[in-house]
């Protein structure tokens, strides 16, 4: 890529550069808009059709919403539950990995089978179903962590991460008289900090963006998480499906839409920076095994 | 101790798949089991979430070929063989869901995928590093929104009375759309959402393999007097041909699944002549209506054909990629 700067190159770059650019903007144009609405008042959000800068400046909105109790209760349940969630799938995953990481563990052949199976072919969404509701899950949160704890990518992902890793501490810590517990604790999982922490990124927006879930195993709406509350926030007094509109509930002004969104984005924005550079990473090494 | 651990250690480093050798195996099974109880207590936990959430589901598949009675249970309900799913080819149902499922799906991949590569080949011409990252920055941003969040924002961006869009055409023409449940604008919304959430994120596949291409083609082609599009069309897409072809190919194994939450959420009582996909359909019929069994099969059914498709396709692929190695 050296030398190679013709008129005709150099009004191409320009050209791409502003197309480019104008396209970043415009992917961030319904984000940016809804954060100025947020702060914005409601006559305000009526009356221009679109800004990125609020002329008068309120947070009426967000102080609505975080008086409203179900709001504040589907906020705090979801935080919970993404982070005693996200501490599960982790644990499960990991402790299923790491005898998996073992060749000469009899029966590994066969699990790992059965993992790749599961890959292909699900019972769906009924049976699904079905099996959470026989197990007396419904209407709990374990219904939004259990059915989903493992997920088969990142058990293999996290399985080749063991196995490739040397295996002379491992086998000095064992001449100490480690157990494989204490060597999983003590040795592999602080070097494998970065990878844990790329997976457990990967389980908390999977059930911080979890709809399905909670909509299928939670019927009872004093238990919404945060995606479910957002639903029925800004549906366009379309609840399908709930079938239990509450008839004294009045749809809520302009501003707490918009202020509702912006607390639903917020955890992944502010994640966003490694989430982009590891998941990147996780894609292309997911693309190379698929 | 000590030889067995030396051994398997010079397995890994050789190959994986030599056989151990033989005095590991003459060892039983309870000698085995007693070396590696805490591996295999590890393994417990994991192991039985796939028997039970993973494996337990697909039991419960049987329930497409039984008259499924909550009461009686899975076990003691009704073989009726085939019947749930000649109900379903014989509903006319059958034939909407497939139109609609179909069409989404190609027009999400005949809009979206020449986008993502389009938008790749751009990205990839940008030397300004800064540009070109800022850019990348901020249209992976939409994948990792929930599709709630996307579908939040088309509701507030497409209402009717106080959406920016309703304003502006109301403004300017003294005309409005309604975008959100008028079934003529159920397809482009969806596909927009698609666009605005993939598109960015799809490239990265591409990025990495054009990162791959030769460098010393393009200096030739310069040399002899190549612009920038027919480098682009005579070097650049020519390298990246087999990853474009898989992709594609995967993509269309992929044709069945529309993406249940983005659907569902879309969905509403004035859409569902265009709306209702299979996905959608388990849900409404199953859930809501507790057709289980009938709904099971249409499940079934998709899964089975999803199958098909992946492998079909993936075996299409294989061979593209190969001719395409030469």
């Amino acid at each position: 890529m050296k030398v190679y700067n013709t008129t005709g190159g150099r009004i191409f770059d320009a050209a791409n550069y502003v197309f480019l650019a104008a396209i970043g903007i415009l992917a961030m144009l319904p984000l940016v808009y809804v954060f100025a609405g947020s702060f914005a008042t409601d006559a305000e959000i009526t009356r221009r059709p679109f800004f990125v800068w609020p002329e008068q400046f309120t947070t009426a909105a967000y102080d609505y919403i975080f008086a409203t109790p179900t709001f504040l209760r589907a906020l705090i349940t979801t935080v919970l539950v993404t982070v005693v969630g996200t501490l599960i799938q982790l644990t499960l995953t990991v402790t299923m990995a790491y005898p998996l990481a073992k060749r000469g563990l009899t029966g590994r052949r066969l699990i790992l089978n059965m993992v790749v199976f599961a890959m292909v072919f699900s019972g769906g969404m009924i049976p699904t179903f079905l099996l959470v509701k026989d197990l007396g899950l419904l209407n709990s949160y374990w219904a939004l962590i259990l059915p989903a704890a493992i997920n088969p990518f990142s058990l293999i992902i996290i399985k080749n991460f063991f196995q490739d890793l040397p295996t002379e501490l491992e086998e000095s810590a064992k001449v100490d008289g480690a157990t494989e517990i204490g060597i999983l604790w003590r040795i592999l999982l602080p070097l494998s900090k970065p990878v844990l922490a790329t997976f457990a990124l990967f389980y908390a927006v999977g059930i911080w963006n979890d709809f399905m879930s909670p909509l299928l195993y939670l019927s009872d709406n004093s238990m919404w998480t945060l995606q479910m509350y957002l639903r029925q926030v800004t549906a366009s007094a379309d609840l399908l499906g709930t079938g239990n509109v509450d008839p004294t509930y009045v749809p809520p002004e302009q501003g707490i839409k918009f202020a509702v969104i912006v607390v639903a984005t917020l955890p992944i924005l502010l994640f966003y920076p490694f989430l982009q550079k590891h998941f990147a990473k996780g894609m292309l090494i997911g693309s190379v095994k698929g | 101790m000590t030889v067995t651990q030396l051994e398997s250690g010079e397995r890994e480093a050789t190959s994986s798949k030599r056989t151990p050798p033989a005095p590991r195996r003459r060892r039983s099974f309870a000698v085995h089991f007693a070396h590696y109880k805490w591996l295999y207590l590890l393994l417990l936990p994991g192991l039985a979430y796939f028997i039970v959430f993973r494996y337990g589901p697909m039991y419960g598949v049987t329930i497409a070929f039984k008259d499924f009675v909550p009461f009686l249970g899975i076990n003691d309900s009704q073989w009726v063989g085939f019947r749930h799913f000649q109900d379903f080819f014989a509903n006319p149902d059958f034939p909407r869901l497939l139109g609609n499922t179909l069409i989404l799906a190609f027009l999400n991949l005949g809009v979206g995928f020449p986008l993502t590569i389009v938008l790749a080949l751009l990205l990839n011409e940008v030397r300004l590093t800064i540009l070109k990252r800022t850019v990348q920055t901020l249209v992976y941003l939409p994948h990792f929104l929930s599709w709630t969040i996307v579908a939040s924002l088309s509701f507030l961006l497409f209402a009717l009375d106080v959406g920016p869009l309703f304003t502006f055409l109301n403004g300017v023409f003294g005309t409005h759309v309604d975008f959100l449940s008028n079934p003529n604008w159920f397809r482009p919304l969806i596909v927009l959402q698609d666009v605005w959430k993939n598109t960015g994120w799809g490239t990265i596949i591409f990025l990495a393999a054009l990162a791959t291409v030769d460098q010393e083609q393009y200096e030739a082609a310069v040399i002899d007097g190549a612009g920038r599009f027919r480098r682009i069309w005579h070097i650049t897409l020519p390298s990246i041909r087999s990853t474009i072809i898989v992709m594609l190919i995967l993509a269309v194994g992929q044709v069945l699944n529309t993406g249940f939450e983005q659907i569902y959420l879309m969905t509403n009582a004035l859409n569902r002549s265009v709306a209702d996909v299979f996905d959608t359909y388990v849900y409404f019929v199953g859930i809501t209506q507790g057709a289980y069994s009938y709904s099971t099969a249409v499940g079934l059914f998709k899964s089975v054909v999803g199958i098909v498709l992946i492998f079909g396709t993936n075996w299409v692929a294989k061979r593209f990629n190969q001719s395409g190695l030469f």
